[in-house]
């Protein structure tokens, strides 16, 4: 800390000097960002260097998702600037989506000056209010003295423990004024925040020896794994290895241990493959590795794995029995409880036998012969999941990073595009955000300009931040947008047709714009295929061009994302493709409803 | 297996509720900086846990520290998530269950205590009976004039309800409480 007998004179700035200086200090090389009256003081300091890149978005949300995938992509802090009002609502979106998927993000925000507050003043609202539901902490700045030494702390509270997002509410007159900057504190002020890295020995013995134990084991690893750092990952594919247990993944963790790997077994959950969840149901020892039992993965919650032992692995301590009751417990940072995991399990003085998963193994293999990911080709049309193999295969061995909105293409996407990294897969899951893929996809691109980056969107949701074409045309930024097109809310359709008697409520996708005119307005290459004849030359295409790109696929409009697990199912419920026919699916559709196809 | 031949319903699974609700009592060690209370009664609100009784004041002036004593209602494991989602505030410092820490102790409940201001009017012979009645509880007259009390009472919860019954036919005006404070016996600190 700055001694203040000594003060150095260029410790004295302005409030928006600090702001640049605290954001330089922290590593800081991209801001994501809208200019507004209670932030023009910061923007000035922007105008005013060229340390910082200052990418600048359509619309708030754009920003906060391109920091997102920002984040997601790198292992960094994603930083959003907005300014006050409406600059601050339109972050709630994107806030509230890295709390649920455990993104570090910090959004400063600008602020009416302290004398107006609360005076319902021009663009004025209650942004530290509003936002303290959707952030890990927030908080007003009144004093441009603790301004350095707030942003400082945000951007630790940010990233460590279990990450997410903060918000720094800065008003104007805090921006303007006159302060001293503090710099970076080698120890942590605030005592109150000090989150444990190392898991707890004792339980992680208990651990390995109830592992070891095992006749019928299953990890079970979530984005928990992806946050942890690569390092993490290196670890649990080398516990696969040292176990040889089977391995599936929630949503979030895709790539955290490869899908080449011979012990994977896709996805589980909702719309996870078959093997992942009847492995799930009826293991003995399950071990959950930064995941966190949601809804989405547990089906039934008192039909959930009946007949095992569970261990859970988590830094954040409410989220251990929150939705499932586990028997060990470790609250630990991922990356830290599997080195002593893999270093306990090497030091067992008995290993489990050779056979002693060798039955399971069999099982598996068995459900894993259902082929639960399995739809019927169409040499006339383009089936949604073809177009995703097919891009799968033309852009594997590439520097590939993908994005997704929020759909049935985005399950499609989890099923048939494979990760062999970390950090190469960004998704809105817990909120299930629509218009998440495109600015994430942007924020991506910012992070590693020489990537092919492809944001796989939905015809519905891709028109809900296209507005950030014009963000990827400015920036150079080459995104492909590929649009799988069924002229449906499909996700929607979906549920309609298994739950509200076929009755399509506002899912169709009406006044449908020109994808390829739209692209071309913006200055980008628009195109189109409806032909799986042509598709993996169009694709290529789309590969080559150094521009983005809206790649309008047209697919069979009426497809389903299966195998599924019915809303209040079990696991060894699952609705599978080759049961799904129309007329299965039309068996919960009443006479009435079917008039209506 | 034949999922589809039965309706789903819902989109989500509602599971009922077998465990007991039970009454706890928890002291929270916060920061005492601006919006902290807010923070705690946003997560009450936020996830739909109840709030029986909160009381908050600063303990601890140099440290900054307020302790908010609350009493809440819930099942075993909520009443878990709840300390743990308490915990995950960041400027909480400390979360402890007095009820659970009484059962450690081996005793059956912490020192719960309350204030109240009581306010009751009346005339004549009905003041006699207010006065004796309020001595037997040991309330203090802290202000009156001829025409009213104001009685200070201080006890459990259960004796202050018995309290306040017992004045409204004699006149009761008004009733303060300030919630309850609580703390767990014995030598040990919290």
């Amino acid at each position: 800390m700055t001694d203040s007998n000594n003060q150095m004179p260029d410790n004295q700035m302005t409030g928006a000097e600090i702001v640049l200086r605290a954001l330089k200090d922290n590593g800081v090389e991209h801001i994501f960002g809208y200019p507004g009256g209670a932030v023009l003081p910061i923007y000035d300091e922007i105008f005013q260097q060229d340390e910082i890149q200052h990418i600048l978005v359509r619309h708030e949300q754009g920003a906060g998702h391109a920091a997102e995938g920002y984040a997601r992509s790198t292992g960094k802090v994603g930083v959003m600037l907005v300014t006050s009002g409406p600059g601050a609502t339109n972050a709630v979106t994107p806030l509230q989506d890295a709390l649920m998927d455990s993104i570090p993000l910090v959004c400063l925000s600008g602020q009416v000056p302290t004398t107006l507050i609360g005076s319902d003043a021009f663009q004025e609202c209650d942004t530290v209010g509003i936002t303290r539901p959707c952030t890990k902490h927030n908080w007003l700045v009144k004093d441009v003295n603790e301004l350095a030494g707030v942003i400082h702390e945000a951007f630790r509270i940010a990233q460590t423990g279990r990450p997410g997002p903060v918000v720094v509410d800065i008003p104007k007159d805090v921006q303007f004024a006159t302060g001293t900057y503090t710099p970076k504190p080698e120890i942590a002020a605030n005592i109150s925040y000090q989150p444990k890295k190392e898991g707890d020995l004792k339980a992680i013995q208990a651990a390995v020896e109830l592992m070891a134990s095992a006749r019928r084991p299953i990890l079970y690893t979530g984005g928990g794994v992806v946050n942890s750092g690569p390092e993490a990952s290196r670890l649990l594919r080398e516990l696969v290895h040292l176990t040889g247990f089977p391995i599936t993944s929630t949503l979030m963790g895709l790539g955290a241990y490869p899908a080449s790997g011979k012990n994977w077994l896709g996805m589980l959950g909702m719309h996870g493959s078959y093997e992942s969840n009847m492995a799930m149901h009826d293991c003995d020892v399950m071990v959950c590795i930064g995941a966190r039992f949601d809804d989405r993965i547990t089906g039934r919650i008192n039909a959930f794995s009946p007949n095992s032992r569970k261990i859970h692995i988590d830094i954040d301590p409410s989220s251990i029995n929150k939705n499932v009751h586990v028997d060990i417990p470790i609250l630990g940072d991922v990356g830290s409880v599997l080195e002593d995991m893999v270093r306990l399990w090497r030091a067992l003085p008995h290993k489990p036998a050779k056979g002693q998963t060798e039955d399971w193994w069999a099982q598996i293999n068995r459900w894993r012969a259902r082929k639960s990911f399995s739809y019927k080709h169409s040499s006339d049309v383009i089936m949604p999941q073809y177009a995703l193999q097919r891009l799968y295969e033309l852009t594997k061995g590439r520097d590939t990073y993908i994005t997704t909105e929020v759909g049935q293409h985005q399950m499609w996407a989890a099923q048939f595009i494979e990760f062999e990294e970390p950090n190469r897969w960004m998704t809105s899951g817990g909120l299930g955000t629509m218009g998440y893929g495109f600015p994430a996809a942007i924020g991506v691109q910012v992070a590693h300009p020489g990537a092919l980056v492809i944001d796989v969107a939905g015809d519905a949701s891709i028109q809900m931040c296209i507005q950030e074409m014009s963000t990827a045309i400015q920036y150079n930024l080459p995104v492909k947008i590929f649009i799988l097109n069924n002229q449906y809310m499909g996700m929607v359709r979906q549920w309609q047709q298994l739950l509200h008697g076929n009755r399509l409520s506002n899912s169709y996708t009406e006044a449908m714009p020109d994808f390829v005119k739209l692209a071309e307005a913006y200055g980008a290459i628009g195109m189109y295929c409806d032909d799986p004849k042509e598709l993996d030359h169009k694709i290529e295409e789309m590969i080559a061009v150094k521009k983005p790109v809206i790649f309008d696929c047209r697919v069979a409009n009426l497809a389903n994302c299966f195998p599924m697990i019915p809303s209040g199912k079990a696991h060894n419920e699952m609705l599978l493709p080759d049961e799904a026919t129309d007329e299965a699916v039309a068996n919960a559709i009443d006479a009435k409803g079917r008039q209506l196809v | 297996m034949n999922a589809h031949q039965q309706p789903t319903g819902s989109a989500y699974f509602i599971a009922p509720e077998t465990a007991k609700a039970e009454s706890h009592t928890l002291s929270v060690l916060v920061s005492n900086e601006p919006g902290v209370l807010a923070r705690v009664i946003g997560l009450f609100s936020g996830r739909g846990y109840n709030i029986e009784s909160l009381t908050v004041s600063e303990t601890e002036h140099e440290a900054h520290l307020s302790r908010i004593t609350i009493v809440t209602n819930g099942t075993p494991s909520v009443l878990e998530q709840i300390k743990a989602q308490l915990e995950r505030i960041v400027p909480v410092h400390r979360v402890l269950d007095l009820t659970v820490r009484a059962r450690e102790l081996g005793q059956e409940r912490p020192i719960e205590r309350e204030v109240a201001l009581v306010k009751v009017v009346g005339h004549g012979e009905r003041r006699a009976e207010t006065l004796r009645l309020a001595e037997a509880f040991q309330a203090k007259v802290v202000d009156a004039t001829v025409e009213h009390f104001i009685f200070e009472i201080t006890g459990k919860s259960s004796k202050i309800d018995q309290f306040v019954a017992i004045m409204k036919p004699l006149g009761l005006m008004e009733v303060c409480r300030t919630g309850i404070a609580a703390m767990n016996r014995g030598p040990q600190g919290m």
